[in-house]
C-alpha cells in the first residue's frame, strides 16, 4: 500500500512532502532581505499558491488509500526523521494552504487600513513562518519535529496577533495572554514526548506504535498521554482552557483572525488526532475512558455554553470567536465518540468550519474596512449599501446553523449520524441544540444587516477585498452539494486511522 | 420534452424570473409582465407534466451529496396536485400583488417580487421532491426565503413577527424534523419515497410513535398546537404574502409533507396497523376546536383568519393521522379547496385594507354595500371553508368524515361538526355586518369604493373556482384513484 519514495532519485514528485513545509520557510528570511513591501506580498502569494499546488498533487497522490513517506536527508528512521503523507493530514495541509492563499489575496487590500506600511515586510515574513509551523506539524511523523514545528508556529502567531496594537491597544495583552497559555501548553507538549521517549526510546510514531503495543498497561505512557492532551487542549482551545482565545481572535487584525480560525486549532486538534490513532493504542482502555469521561462531557459543554455565550455579545468578532469555542465542541466531540463516523465527521467538519468561519471573519473585516467599528450596531442597514459583503455573510451564516445544502449542514449530518450510531441520543439533542443557539446569534446580526436603517451610507469594498470573501462564501456553498472532496477523502483517512 | 427536463424548468423558471425583478429594478411595468409571463409558463410546465403523467415512479437524479443521499426529484399524483395548485394560485396573487402593493404604496416592490418568486420556486422543488432530503431542503429554503416577506414592512412589529416566524419554523425543523430524517436514514439507510412507505419494521411500536411525533411537530409549517404561533405572527407581511405564501404554498407546502411522508415513508396501511397515530389524532381535533375558539376572539381580520387557517390546517393532519386511504383523499381535497377558499378569505381583506385602510372586523359594518364584489366573493370563499354545499369545502369534509368512519374514530365526526358550527360562527358575521348594519360613520363611507380591477377580480375568479369544485370534484379523486394512491 505504502508507495515508499526512492532514496536518490530527482523526481520532484517524491520530494513533494518536504517541498509542502519549505517553500514558505525558504522565502520567510528571503522577504526580509528583500525588504519591499509590494514585492514580499508578492512573493508570499506564490509562495503560498506553489503550497496549495503542492498540496493539490498530495491529496491526489493519497485519496487512494497511499501513504507518501520522505526521509530527511536520507535518514532512515527511527534515527531520521520521517515525513509521512496520507488521507488525514493531506486535506488539512489542502485546507491551510487553500486558505493562506484566500487570506493572502484579502491582505493586499485589509492590510494597509491595520498595519504601518513599514512593517508589512516583517508582517508577511512572519505570516510564512507561521505557515511553515502548521504545514510542518501536519506534514512530520516525528513527534519532536511536531514540538518544533508547533513552537514555530506559535511563536509566529504570538506576534501575529500582536500586530493589532497598531489599532487597539489591548492587543499586546491578548497576545501576551496567548503566549503564556500557549508556552504552558508547549510545556506539557513536550514533557509528554519526553516520557514516551522515556518509556519507548523513539520519537517516530509508526515505532513509538509498534512499542507501545508491546509494553501494554504502562503508566509512564498514560501520564506522557495525559500531558500530550492537556497541552494540546490548551492550543486547540478545548474548554475550559480556552480563555486566550477570544481575545486573540478580537484583537488580531482581520487577517490573522482569518487565518487563525480556520486553521490554528484545527491543526492541534489534529496532532490530537494523530497521536490518539497512529502513535498511542486507541482500543486501549485508558485512552477511550479518557475520552468518554473527560473529553465528551467538555466537548458538549463548550457547544453549549459557548454558543449562550455568543448570543449576548455585542462585539462581532467576540461573537465569532465564541462561536468557534462552540464550533471546536462539535470536532472534539465526533473525535470523541471514538468511532469511525464520528472520526469522519470530525475531520469533514474541521474543513468546513474552516471555510465557514474564514467567510465569517472576513466579510466581517470588510465591513469594519468601511465602518471602523466591530460593534453589531455598526452594521445597521449595510445589506443595502454592501450587498455582496452582505450577502456572503448570509452564506457564511447559513453554513455555520447548518442550513441543508451548506457545508455545515454535511458536517452537522455526520455528526448526528456518528452520535446516534453510537447510541448517545443526549448528545444529539446537545448537537441540535447548540444550532438552535447559532441560528439565534447569527440572525440577530442579519436582522441589524437588512432590516435597519442606517445613517451613513458606505461603499461596497473593492473587487480585490470582494473576490477572496466571494470565493470563500461559494466553496461554503459548493461543499455542501459536493461532498466528494470532504466526505470521501475523510472516510479513508479514518479507515488508514483505526487500520 | 424529457420529464426531468420539465421538473427542472417548474423549478427554475421561478427563480429566473426572480433575478430578473432584480434587473429590471427601475422599470416596473416590464418587471410585473415578466413576472405574470413567469407565473403563465411555470403553470403552463405543471400542466404538461400533469397530462403526461402515466404512473411512472422513477426518480430523476440531480445529484449525491453522500453515499444514500442524494437530490432527486420524481412525480406523484399529490406533487402534481400540489405543483398545479401552487403555480396557478401564483398567477391570481402575482396580478393582485401588482394592484395591492401599489394600491397600499408599499416600498421596495422589486425585492418583495424577487424573494416571492423565489418562494413559488422552492414551493416547485417541494411538490416534486424524490426523496426526504430533497424535501427538506426545499423546505428549509423557503423558510429562509419568505423571512424578507414577512418582515418586509422593516418596522419594529414586523421584525417581531419575523423573529417569531423563523424560530418556530427553523426550530422545529433543525430540532425534531432533522432529527427524525437522520434516524430513518440511520435506521433503513435510504430516505427516497416509495409508495408503502419504506421503514419495514425497522421500528418498534414505541419508536414508532416517537418518530410520528417528530415529524407532526417538526413540521413546523403544518401550524400544528403547540406549534402554531407563528402562523399570526406571520400577519404582519403584506397581503398578498398572507394570501398566498400562508394560506397556500407555506402551509400547504406543511401539510403536502405531513401526507408525503405519511404515504411514501411510514406508508399508510402500516400506519393504521401499527396505531401510532391514534394520539395525533386527539391532538389535532384539540387543535381544530382550539384555534376555531380563538378565532371567534379576534377582531384583527387577518388574525382571525389565520387562526382559521390554523383549524383548517389540523384537518390534513388529522387525515394523516387517521391512517386510511380515504383519509389521504380527505385531506388532498382538503388541501385543494381549503387554498381556493383560504386565499379568495385573504384577498377580500386586503381589497377592504386598500379601500379603506381598515383591518378590524367591527369597523366593516356597511362595507357590504359599497363594496358588493368584494364581499359576495368573501361570502362564497367562507362558505367553502365552512364546508357547505353547493362550494368545493364540502368534499373535503366529506370524506374526513368517511375516513374517520372507516378508522372506527366516530368522536372525530363530532368534533368536524363542531368545528364547521365555529366555522359559521366566526366568519360569516363580517358578510352580516357588511350588509346589514348601518355604517358608524355615514358620510366616511360615501368616499369608499371597490379597489381597482386588479384586486377585486382575483378574489372573485378563485372563489368562483370554489364554487365550480363542488361540481368537478371527481376529477381529482378519479386521478389519485387511478394511480393507486386512493384503493
Amino acid at each position: 500500500m505504502a508507495s515508499e519514495i526512492k532514496q536518490g532519485t530527482l523526481e520532484l514528485v517524491n520530494h513533494l512532502p518536504i517541498l509542502q513545509v519549505i517553500t514558505p520557510m525558504l522565502l520567510a528570511p528571503l522577504l526580509v532581505v528583500l525588504n519591499n513591501k509590494t514585492l514580499s506580498w508578492l512573493l508570499s502569494f506564490l509562495g503560498t499558491l506553489a503550497c496549495l499546488f503542492i498540496s493539490f498533487l498530495l491529496i491526489q497522490a493519497v485519496s487512494d488509500g497511499s501513504i507518501i513517506t520522505y526521509y530527511l536527508g536520507g535518514w532512515v528512521p527511527p534515527i531520521g526523521i520521517e515525513y509521512r503523507i496520507d488521507a488525514a493530514n493531506a486535506i488539512l495541509l489542502f485546507l491551510i494552504s487553500i486558505i493562506s492563499v484566500i487570506v493572502l489575496i484579502f491582505s493586499y487590500t485589509s492590510l494597509h487600513a491595520e498595519i504601518p506600511e513599514e512593517k508589512h515586510t516583517l508582517f508577511y515574513s512572519c505570516f510564512l513562518l507561521c505557515l511553515t509551523g502548521l504545514l510542518g506539524v501536519v506534514a512530520t511523523a516525528d513527534i519532536f519535529n511536531v514540538f518544533v514545528f508547533l513552537e514555530i508556529s506559535s511563536l509566529s502567531t504570538y506576534v501575529l496577533v500582536a500586530q493589532g496594537a497598531y489599532l487597539d491597544r489591548r492587543a499586546l495583552s491578548a497576545s501576551f495572554n496567548y503566549l503564556i497559555m500557549g508556552t504552558i501548553g508547549a510545556t506539557f507538549f513536550v514533557i509528554g514526548i519526553g516520557y514516551i521517549y522515556m518509556a519507548t526510546g523513539s520519537l517516530n510514531m509508526i515505532d513509538i506504535a509498534e512499542r507501545v503495543s508491546q509494553l501494554g498497561d504502562n503508566k509512564t505512557i498514560q501520564a506522557g498521554f495525559a500531558f500530550i492532551v492537556v497541552g494540546m487542549g490548551l492550543k486547540l482551545a478545548m474548554v475550559p482552557l480556552h480563555v486566550w482565545l477570544p481575545n486573540a481572535y478580537t484583537f488580531a487584525p482581520t487577517v490573522v483572525t482569518c487565518f487563525l480560525a480556520a486553521t490554528a486549532t484545527k491543526v492541534a486538534l489534529y496532532v490530537l488526532i494523530r497521536f490518539v490513532f497512529s502513535v498511542f493504542n486507541y482500543e486501549d482502555s485508558f485512552v477511550n475512558e479518557l475520552f468518554f469521561l473527560l473529553l465528551m462531557p467538555l466537548a458538549v459543554i463548550a457547544m453549549i455554553a459557548a454558543s449562550v455565550i455568543a448570543i449576548f455579545k455585542q462585539n462581532l468578532k467576540k461573537l465569532l470567536a465564541y462561536s468557534s469555542l462552540a464550533q471546536i465542541g462539535y470536532m472534539l466531540l465526533g473525535l470523541s465518540l471514538m468511532s469511525q463516523k464520528g472520526l469522519a465527521s470530525s475531520l469533514v467538519h474541521m474543513v468546513n468550519h474552516g471555510f465557514t468561519k474564514a467567510a465569517l471573519f472576513m466579510s466581517l473585516g470588510a465591513f469594519v474596512l468601511n465602518t471602523k467599528n466591530v460593534y453589531i450596531k455598526s452594521l445597521r442597514g449595510l445589506g443595502k449599501s454592501m450587498p455582496f459583503t452582505s450577502a456572503a455573510f448570509v452564506i457564511g451564516g447559513l453554513s455555520l446553523i447548518g442550513v441543508p445544502g451548506t457545508a455545515g449542514f454535511i458536517s452537522k449530518w455526520l455528526l448526528l449520524e456518528a452520535a446516534l450510531e453510537t447510541g448517545y441520543w443526549l448528545v444529539a439533542i446537545f448537537i441540535i441544540a447548540s444550532s438552535l443557539f447559532a441560528v439565534i446569534y447569527i440572525w440577530k446580526i442579519i436582522e441589524v444587516l437588512y432590516f435597519s436603517e442606517s445613517s451613513d451610507s458606505y461603499n461596497e469594498v473593492s473587487v480585490l477585498t470582494l473576490l477572496p470573501i466571494s470565493i470563500l462564501a461559494l466553496f461554503c456553498i459548493f461543499l455542501g452539494i459536493n461532498t466528494s472532496f470532504t466526505v470521501d477523502v475523510a472516510n479513508m483517512a479514518t479507515e488508514i486511522l483505526f487500520k | 420534452m424529457p420529464i426531468e427536463f420539465l421538473i427542472f424548468l417548474t423549478i427554475f423558471t421561478p427563480a429566473l424570473v426572480g433575478g430578473l425583478n432584480l434587473i429590471f429594478i427601475k422599470k416596473p411595468n416590464v418587471r410585473d409582465t415578466v413576472t405574470l409571463l413567469g407565473a403563465l409558463i411555470t403553470f403552463y410546465f405543471s400542466l404538461i407534466i400533469f397530462l403526461g403523467f402515466e404512473g411512472q415512479a422513477t426518480q430523476y437524479k440531480l445529484t449525491t451529496i453522500m453515499p444514500g443521499i442524494d437530490i432527486s426529484f420524481h412525480i406523484e399524483p399529490l406533487g402534481i396536485i400540489f405543483s398545479l395548485l401552487a403555480s396557478g394560485l401564483w398567477i391570481l396573487t402575482h396580478i393582485y400583488a401588482i394592484g395591492y402593493m401599489r394600491g397600499a404604496k408599499e416600498k421596495n416592490h422589486s425585492r418583495f417580487f424577487f424573494f416571492f418568486s423565489l418562494s413559488i420556486a422552492s414551493v416547485m422543488g417541494i411538490s416534486f421532491s424524490g426523496n426526504l432530503f430533497t424535501l427538506f431542503l426545499f423546505y428549509e429554503l423557503l423558510t429562509l426565503i419568505t423571512f424578507p416577506l414577512v418582515s418586509h414592512k422593516g418596522s419594529t412589529e414586523a421584525l417581531r413577527g419575523a423573529r417569531v416566524y423563523l424560530s418556530i419554523l427553523l426550530g422545529t425543523s433543525i430540532g425534531l424534523q432533522l432529527l427524525g430524517i437522520i434516524w430513518i436514514y440511520f435506521s433503513v439507510g435510504t430516505l427516497d419515497f416509495v409508495k408503502g412507505g419504506i421503514l419495514n419494521g425497522s421500528f418498534g411500536s414505541l419508536e414508532l410513535i416517537l418518530l410520528v411525533g417528530l415529524f407532526a411537530f417538526g413540521i413546523g409549517k403544518a401550524a400544528l398546537f403547540p406549534f402554531h404561533r407563528w402562523l399570526p405572527a406571520a400577519m404582519v407581511a403584506p397581503t398578498p404574502v398572507s394570501a398566498l405564501l400562508h394560506a397556500v404554498a407555506v402551509v400547504k407546502a406543511g401539510v403536502f409533507t405531513v401526507l408525503k411522508v405519511g404515504v411514501y415513508i411510514f406508508g399508510v396501511e402500516s400506519l393504521s396497523v401499527s396505531e401510532a397515530t391514534d394520539w395525533l389524532t386527539w391532538l389535532a381535533c384539540f387543535s381544530i376546536l382550539f384555534a376555531s375558539l380563538i378565532a371567534m376572539t379576534k377582531d384583527n381580520l387577518k388574525a382571525r383568519l389565520a387562526y382559521s387557517t390554523i383549524s383548517q390546517l389540523a384537518y390534513v393532519v388529522l387525515a394523516f393521522s387517521l391512517a386510511n386511504s380515504l383519509g389521504v383523499l380527505g385531506g388532498t381535497l382538503q388541501i385543494v379547496t381549503h387554498a381556493f377558499g383560504k386565499i379568495t378569505l385573504f384577498m377580500c381583506a386586503g381589497s377592504i385594507y386598500v379601500a379603506t385602510k381598515k383591518t378590524n372586523i367591527s369597523d366593516m359594518q356597511g362595507l357590504g354595500r359599497v363594496m358588493p364584489i368584494t364581499f359576495l366573493s368573501f361570502l362564497v370563499g367562507a362558505i367553502s371553508i365552512i364546508g357547505l354545499p353547493p362550494m368545493g369545502g364540502s368534499w373535503a369534509k366529506w370524506f374526513l368524515i368517511l375516513s374517520s368512519l372507516e378508522a372506527d374514530k366516530q368522536f372525530v365526526v363530532l368534533v368536524l361538526l363542531i368545528s364547521s358550527l365555529l366555522n359559521i360562527a366566526y366568519l360569516l358575521p363580517l358578510v352580516a355586518k357588511g350588509f346589514y348594519l348601518d355604517p358608524i360613520d355615514q358620510t366616511e363611507i360615501r368616499s369608499f369604493k371597490e379597489p381597482s380591477a386588479l384586486v377585486w377580480l382575483p378574489p372573485a375568479i378563485t372563489a368562483s373556482i370554489s364554487f365550480l369544485l363542488f361540481f368537478n370534484v371527481s376529477y381529482i379523486r378519479d386521478f389519485m384513484i387511478n394511480f393507486g394512491l386512493v384503493g
